[in-house]
């Protein structure tokens, strides 16, 4: 494969994340956030703020962000970038589903 | 006191309400006050009735004078009670329950709706509209949706009738002359208003006549005399209303349209029998409007009290409290040969405005759209000003007049101190301004407790608000109104009010109705409106698990390495050696890196992986351990000290209140967390006067204390009070801590909640309101049904799985 071709891998059912809600992937040391949108948009963002390392995936999800649970900084879960006053970016991944299944391009 | 004269007054509207304070304030040893009423109820603000109706306000917001105030003020009540006769000669007035004599008698009987004498005006379903009763009959016969038909295009059947079609009812209004309002109103005016209305989904049909009222058992429908027929489900009446005179009648007093008064107040031919009110007749001249109302309680209490005031009516000014409607008219618009007008239109805008002019004066103001110097014209007329100087600009408004500069505050600013800002309590701004440097008042509701202006209709908050930004300057900080956060404009008190007023019992349905501009809100709101939803709504609200904060969700404090840390229950801050080792098998079981003695008598354990926490509380399950909520806004701990168990100078059994208070309390929601202690003797052991709720015992009883803070503010906590037993003291913390919930905003603390309003206040409704603290306590344990479920214990059963597992765990290799 080339290095374009995103490597696609099943992660579970869309109804197994909560709406306004994340659940996490652990992919070796890495923990990728997996966030469902209150009009079940999916997005996947590394489970780490910006600003200190919060754990995104544990913060309140409302209009396609996330606001991170140690600090409320607030986090675009389509690019990973802080809003607002807040400067920094969280690695985002693609996801699409197929069905009811998620798959996270890694 | 033997010198004490009887006063009997018939009739508990605004009018004698205003009376029995000036009468109170000025000598609460002149007369033994006797009020009847033949509703059910005290004195509100019957001005209010359609924000009730429309549902943006609820009754308990416009009662003016409660319980407490009659008690305090020794008013016998005899509400629901009709007056059946008045006797001149024996001096007696007999009521339903007994006769009572007099010395003097004031009646206020107020108005009667006039009922059109039509066939089927009788058929239920056909309403007035004049008192709570009839307010809440249309509630609940909106809640059934359907037709209503309101005859009557006045200020009262189009606030009707808008209140209904807010409701969700299909609304059409019948008037029967060419425009709306016409007493109020000029065509032009009435015509935009007409629009407005129909553009919120109401018909309107001017120069209809009603022929019958159509229905067997129930109101079906309302015949035109053109034959015209509509479908209704509910009548209301509001063509206009009549003086009550029908005691004054019956007794052979003087009537004329209403009860013959000379301007003293007295009737006419008994020199002690007064009336008031809407009931009166003073040479021809009718009063509906409340402020010239109150000045005739003035009048009327100085009389009473040996002066000799007389009362002289004067121009009024209108508004309508429909929402989204801005209309103003003031004084005399008809028009004649002498008079000329000057017009304003602004078609886009929807805005006219029309000043009727008489050698050289203002007589009359219409506005529409834009009403905002309405004031202003209105104390021209009122002060026959000469405006030929002014005339080419005065439509225009007073900002434009010489060379001020277009600032709203520039025309506060210009007006003079005896300048009227509260036409319905009559305060001028005079009062106002030196009440806020003398009482340090800081918001719009200060203002209204202590001066009253804004108290009434309320529309004139808004010169209020300007008033004390001008008086204060920058230190004027308008609390009141700051959002919530950036999905509305709306504040904390008023959102809470509102899910009170409109039902709203879901977060989709609070952002909907309240108009969120965000499509679910943020990470500000969702944990305020859901706490707001839990504690208005106990038993119905479904928690909105994704709105809580991570700690609240995992039942847990998440740390800065996302890691958590759990802190067992201890109550009261006593523990045994079971407990303990139970505690130190944990650690091991899980590693956990680091326990620690907390500042509220509890162990800390730090460190916890999210997913290792249901096994955690499994285990400590199982020695007896229930969750902590040292993660909760909501009772985290009660802090005790051994008290008269061990200690020597123990007054009282200070761990025993403590664990009592906690078994009752914990698991309660309330805006911000709430911290606790009990001392047993005022050497404070427990430092029980930092805390949120601190009690300390002394040999007499129980001193209870609140609103203390030892974080990011220091500050002893105020004194409540003293009570005598374990019990009592256990009902006023409780109920205490419901009015907190109840008007606290979101991650407001006591200390803050308290000062904003007011230390005595809460010593008031907590001490001295025992109806008040019992319903507040009533309140809180019903609440506690849904609210005392250990979330540990929960979870271990398997509640909320998702949220301590991954989704997936990939394998290393991910596939090439």
């Amino acid at each position: 494969m080339n290095a374009v071709t995103k490597n696609w891998v099943a992660v579970g059912m869309i109804s197994d994340i909560p709406r306004r809600g994340a659940r996490c992937v652990k992919n070796g040391d890495m923990t990728i956030a997996i966030f469902r949108t209150s009009d079940d948009r999916v997005f996947a963002l590394e489970d780490k703020c910006p600003h200190k390392n919060g754990p995104l995936s544990q913060g309140i999800v409302h209009d396609g962000c996330v606001t991170c649970p140690l600090h409320n900084w607030v986090i675009s879960l389509e690019n990973g970038e802080a809003q607002g006053a807040d400067e920094g970016h969280t690695r985002s991944f693609p996801v699409k589903s197929d069905g009811d299944t998620v798959l996270l391009g890694l | 006191m033997a010198d004490k004269q009887n006063l009997v007054i018939i009739g508990a509207g605004m009018a004698s309400g205003r009376l029995i304070e000036r009468l109170v304030e000025r000598d609460p040893n002149a007369y033994d006050i006797t009020l009847f009423n033949a509703e059910p109820r005290g004195n509100y603000d019957r001005i209010m009735l359609s924000p009730v109706l429309s549902g943006d306000k609820t009754y308990e917001e416009i009662v003016i004078h409660d319980d407490a105030f009659y008690e305090h003020n020794r008013v016998t009540t005899r509400f629901g009670e009709a007056v059946t006769a008045i006797d001149r000669s024996a001096k007696t007035v007999a009521g339903q329950n007994g006769t009572v004599s007099y010395d003097k008698l004031v009646i206020a009987t107020g108005s009667a709706p006039f009922i059109i004498p039509v066939e089927g005006k009788d058929l239920p379903g056909v309403v007035t509209y004049r008192d709570l009763d009839d307010t809440n009959t249309m509630i609940e016969a909106a809640a059934k949706g359907g037709n209503a038909v309101v005859i009557g295009g006045g200020l009262l059947g189009l606030e009707a009738a808008a209140g209904l079609a807010e409701r969700g009812m299909t609304v059409t209004v019948l008037h029967l002359m060419g425009h709306l309002m016409e007493r109020q109103l000029d065509e032009t005016a009435g015509y935009l208003l007409r629009k407005d209305l129909e553009s919120k989904g109401i018909t309107i049909i001017t120069e209809a006549s009603t022929a019958a009222i159509v229905g067997t058992d129930h109101v079906e429908g309302v015949m035109l005399e053109d034959n015209t027929g509509l479908e209704a489900d509910l009548v209301v009446m509001a063509v206009g209303i009549r003086p009550e005179v029908r005691l004054a009648r019956d007794a052979g007093m003087e009537i004329a349209r209403g009860i013959s008064i000379s301007p003293d107040m007295r009737t006419l031919g008994d020199r002690d029998i007064f009336a008031l009110g809407e009931c009166v007749d003073l040479e021809g001249h009718l009063f509906g409007l409340v402020a010239p109302l109150y000045e005739q309680a003035d009048i009327l209490a100085d009389n009473l009290l040996g002066g000799s005031s007389s009362f002289i009516p004067k121009d009024l000014a209108t508004k309508l409290k429909v929402t989204g409607v801005d209309l103003y008219s003031a004084g005399d618009f008809a028009e004649a040969d002498d008079r000329e007008e000057i017009v304003l239109r602004d078609a886009n805008a929807g805005v006219y405005k029309r000043l009727v002019l008489k050698n050289n004066r203002i007589v009359g103001a219409v506005m529409y759209g834009d009403t905002a110097d309405g004031p202003w014209f209105f104390d021209l007329i009122k002060r026959r000003t000469n405006i030929s100087e002014m005339r080419d600009t005065l439509i225009f408004g007073q900002a434009y007049q010489g060379a001020e500069p277009l600032d709203p505050m520039a025309a506060v600013a210009a007006l003079p101190d005896d300048a009227e800002i509260c036409g319905c309590n009559g305060v001028c701004k005079g009062t106002i301004v030196s009440a806020i440097g003398d009482k340090a008042l800081a918001s719009p509701d200060d203002v209204r407790a202590h001066t009253k202006a804004s108290a009434s209709c309320g529309t004139c908050t808004g010169l209020v608000e300007q008033l004390l930004a001008l008086t204060l300057g920058d230190a004027y900080n308008p609390a009141a109104v700051t959002p919530m956060c950036g999905c509305t404009d709306l504040g904390h008190g008023d959102v809470r009010r509102l899910i009170k007023a409109k039902n709203l019992k879901t977060i989709p349905a609070v952002m909907q109705e309240l108009e969120w501009k965000t499509s679910c809100g943020c990470a500000k709101c969702r944990p305020a409106l859901n706490y707001y939803l839990v504690c208005e709504w106990p038993d119905e609200y479904a928690d909105d698990y994704q709105s809580r904060f991570i700690n609240e969700r995992a039942h847990a404090n998440i740390q800065k390495d996302g890691t958590y840390s759990v802190v067992p229950r201890m109550w009261g801050g006593q523990t045994s050696s079971k407990e303990l080792r139970a505690i130190a098998d944990v650690v091991d079981k899980f590693n956990i890196p680091t326990v620690k003695v907390t500042g509220g008598q509890r162990i800390d354990m730090l460190g916890i992986k999210k997913d290792d926490l249901p096994a955690v509380w499994q285990d400590l399950g199982k020695a007896g351990f229930v969750s902590g909520h040292a993660y909760a806004k909501g009772l985290r701990t009660v802090k005790t000290c051994v008290g008269t168990d061990w200690c020597r100078f123990g007054t009282q059994d200070s761990t025993g209140l403590g664990v009592r208070i906690e078994k009752f309390m914990w698991g309660s929601w309330t805006p911000a967390k709430v911290k606790m202690a009990v001392s047993g003797c005022p050497r404070n052991c427990a430092e029980a006067t930092c805390k949120d709720v601190g009690v300390v015992c002394v040999d007499s009883g129980y001193e209870i204390h609140f609103a203390g803070a030892a974080g990011l503010d220091i500050k002893g906590t105020e004194v409540l009070g003293l009570v005598k037993t374990e019990d009592e003291a256990l009902e006023h913390i409780v109920a205490l801590t419901q009015m907190y919930r109840e008007q606290g905003h979101y991650l407001e603390r006591i200390y803050k909640w308290a000062k904003r309003i007011g230390h005595d206040e809460v010593r008031r409704q907590i001490m001295e309101d025992t109806d008040k603290r019992r319903a507040y306590f009533d309140r809180f344990v019903y609440s506690q049904k849904f609210a005392q479920v250990d979330p540990w214990n929960e979870r271990v059963s398997g509640k909320d799985k998702h949220e301590f597992s991954p989704l997936a765990t990939l394998p290393l290799e991910a596939a090439e």
